[in-house]
């Protein structure tokens, strides 16, 4: 998909993903207007992945690390066809499959389970592994939160990856300089990542994160540096695409009233125009 | 919710947690309140604006949670850490074992929306495993309280209280069930209400339930003792084996998995003292479905029916 086509599919994932949060009364939007962009380019771009086929041992793989974010994986999902659309009008209704965080044993197409922070990126690392020890050449795709970041078990697992050269790998930090009550800044920071990681032996980029022109190309596979892992570091926007939520801390898990709801709508369909 | 339906004022735990503590920050300025991104979860708003030096935030790094309250600890503090009990407890257990029970440290560590409270999140974030992780640690008090006065009161107990404490909070409403003023007592059972024919044990989110469960059983000729026992160690042993010698049979309620929570506490106690039927009520060994915290209660057996069915068949198996 060429894109322009990624944008305008962008598009309608964050106006499906607003809508089922809207009517579930819950969600993580600020972090799914977030991360929409990257999901998109990853599915509709980069992943070698098949819906009719979803356990290809072939296939590439990614984690969502930042699992609480779940419904923008949902709406994602479904229009690859690995999940009926109709479906995600049941998210976080008694005894649906899509919960608040996506589960592997009932949802096709998510490879792990995540939504206890820093767990998606040690798994990642031991899915690199297992390419690598079958010198098979299916990669392997993560997306942190920069909030998430802060886990210890995130450092651990980038001095493995440098250790076993995992060149297959590559890690997106969602940085959109938000946690979920604070500022990363007046937190625990660790803006600026390139410093950090690279030390540790990984190749490290930084793009607009809402860029789809320079998302695909930083995920293009001649970006490899052989030998080292790989880090995008996008600068992102909590809330993007909806004026009174983007970079407000108070939209990591508040859910829009009606009025509000509108107006997002509104701005999402007249950023399509 | 099929029997709780009348309007009574529910409370959220956390309120009572945070009031109190503040309070005790007032006259004690060694306590701390340590969290981990949760100040707004842990409703510690107010506890950073009153005492902004005194709210360590260590961000999304749960095991530095628990380490740092330990080394606070060390340096004369009284840290209430807390956080989502489910990361609190699950992330951080070898530092609460090593650092906190083995080490001795004066730590509270305080368990926010613990059991299914984070209901449609999913059983990443419901907690239903912390009492037999912490019960398998030797030297810790794990509590639940069942209310806002008897949180009020184990707060207030845990900063006077010498060594390490879990307590374990809601954030699911439930109504004031002990008088105002109520003191707390570690290892000690309230008898909330008498009865002979079988006794329901209950802690937590599931008191009010097993209450009202006792008026349906009234209802219909049985008359049950319940016993709120938010201790779950030191457990009231004295209290159990009387249950079991008075009443005959004994139905155990929680917000947590069957197996190595209250249920098999008062078991260990039954089995050795007073064998006599029981049934454990709680989370049945599998990870819930989607739904809120009510609805995963109610479906698994803990509605006040649902309590009163099985306490009737357990009644019939007493000989
Ligand atoms: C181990 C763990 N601790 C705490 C949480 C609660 N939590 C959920 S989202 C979140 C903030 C995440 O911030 P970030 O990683 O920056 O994500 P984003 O801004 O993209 O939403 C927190 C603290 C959690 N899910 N897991
Ligand atoms: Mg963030």
């Amino acid at each position: 998909m060429d894109t322009q086509d990624l944008r305008r599919l962008a598009n309608a994932i964050r106006r499906r993903d607003l809508q089922a949060v809207f009517e579930a009364g819950a969600g993580h939007i600020g972090g799914e207007m977030s991360v929409i962009d990257i999901l998109t380019a990853l599915y509709f771009h980069v992943l070698r992945v098949d819906p009719e086929n979803p356990q290809d041992p072939t296939r590439d793989r990614f984690v969502l690390s930042k699992g609480h974010t779940a419904c923008a994986l949902y709406v994602v999902l479904a229009e690859k066809g690995f999940i009926p659309k109709d479906e995600i009008k049941t998210f976080l209704k008694p005894h649906s499959r899509l919960n608040g965080h996506p589960n592997r044993t009932k949802v096709p197409g998510v490879e792990t389970n995540t939504g206890p922070l820093g767990h998606g990126l040690p798994v990642a690392v031991g899915m690199a592994l297992a390419a690598k020890l079958d010198n098979a050449s299916w990669r392997t795709f993560v997306v942190t939160g920069d909030g998430e970041m802060q886990e210890g078990s995130n450092w651990e697992a980038i001095a493995s990856a440098a250790q076993y050269k995992l060149d297959n790998l590559t890690l997106i930090i969602d940085h959109n300089r938000l946690q979920q009550g604070a500022r990363l800044a007046e937190t625990n920071n660790l803006a600026p990542f390139p410093p950090k990681l690279e030390p540790f032996g990984w190749a490290v980029e930084e793009i607009d994160g809402h860029d789809m022109d320079q998302i695909v190309a930083a995920l293009s596979p001649e970006k490899v540096v052989p030998g080292k892992p790989r880090c995008i570091v996008a600068h992102t926007n909590k809330g993007n695409g909806i004026s009174f939520m983007s970079d407000n801390v108070a939209w990591h898990h508040k859910v829009p009233n009606a009025e509000q709801y509108k107006q997002a709508m509104a701005e999402l369909e007249e950023a399509n125009q | 919710m099929n029997a709780i339906a009348e309007k009574v004022k529910l409370f959220d735990c956390r309120d009572a947690f945070t009031e109190t503590l503040e309070a005790l920050a007032t006259e004690d300025t060694n306590v701390v309140a340590v969290c981990n991104d949760s100040v707004g979860s842990s409703k510690l708003t107010g506890f950073r604006d009153r005492f902004p030096e005194r709210l360590i935030n260590v961000g999304i790094a749960e095991q530095t949670l628990v380490g740092v309250g330990a080394g606070l600890a060390n340096g004369g503090k009284i840290p209430f850490v807390c956080g989502a009990a489910c990361f609190l407890t699950g992330r951080s257990l070898e530092q609460i074992k090593a650092d906190v029970a083995y080490s001795n440290t004066n730590v509270k560590l305080i368990g926010i929306s613990s059991g299914m409270a984070y209901g449609e999140l999913g059983p990443t974030h419901h907690s239903t495993e912390d009492f037999a992780w912490l019960r398998a640690i030797p030297n810790i008090a794990v509590v639940a309280p069942c209310d806002n006065v008897e949180t009020a009161a184990a707060v207030a107990f845990a900063a006077a209280f010498e060594g390490p404490i879990f307590l374990r909070l809601s954030r699911v409403g439930v109504p004031q069930l002990l008088p105002d003023g109520h003191t707390f007592e570690l290892g000690k059972a309230n008898l909330l209400r008498d009865g002979s024919d079988v006794t329901l044990i209950a802690n937590g989110t599931l008191t009010h339930r097993a209450l009202k469960a006792a008026e349906l059983l009234a209802a219909k000729g049985i008359e049950a003792r319940v016993l709120n026992m938010a201790s779950v160690r030191p457990i009231d042993e004295q209290a159990i084996i009387k249950a079991a010698k008075e009443t005959g049979a004994i139905l155990t309620c929680e917000e947590h998995t069957i197996f190595g929570g209250l249920g098999s506490a008062v078991a260990e106690v039954v089995v050795d003292h007073a064998p006599v039927p029981m049934k454990r009520l709680g989370v049945p060994g599998t990870f819930p479905p989607t739904g809120s915290a009510n609805f995963l209660l109610d479906e698994f057996g803990m509605s006040p029916d649902g309590i009163a069915t099985t306490a009737t068949a357990l009644v019939q198996r007493k000989s």
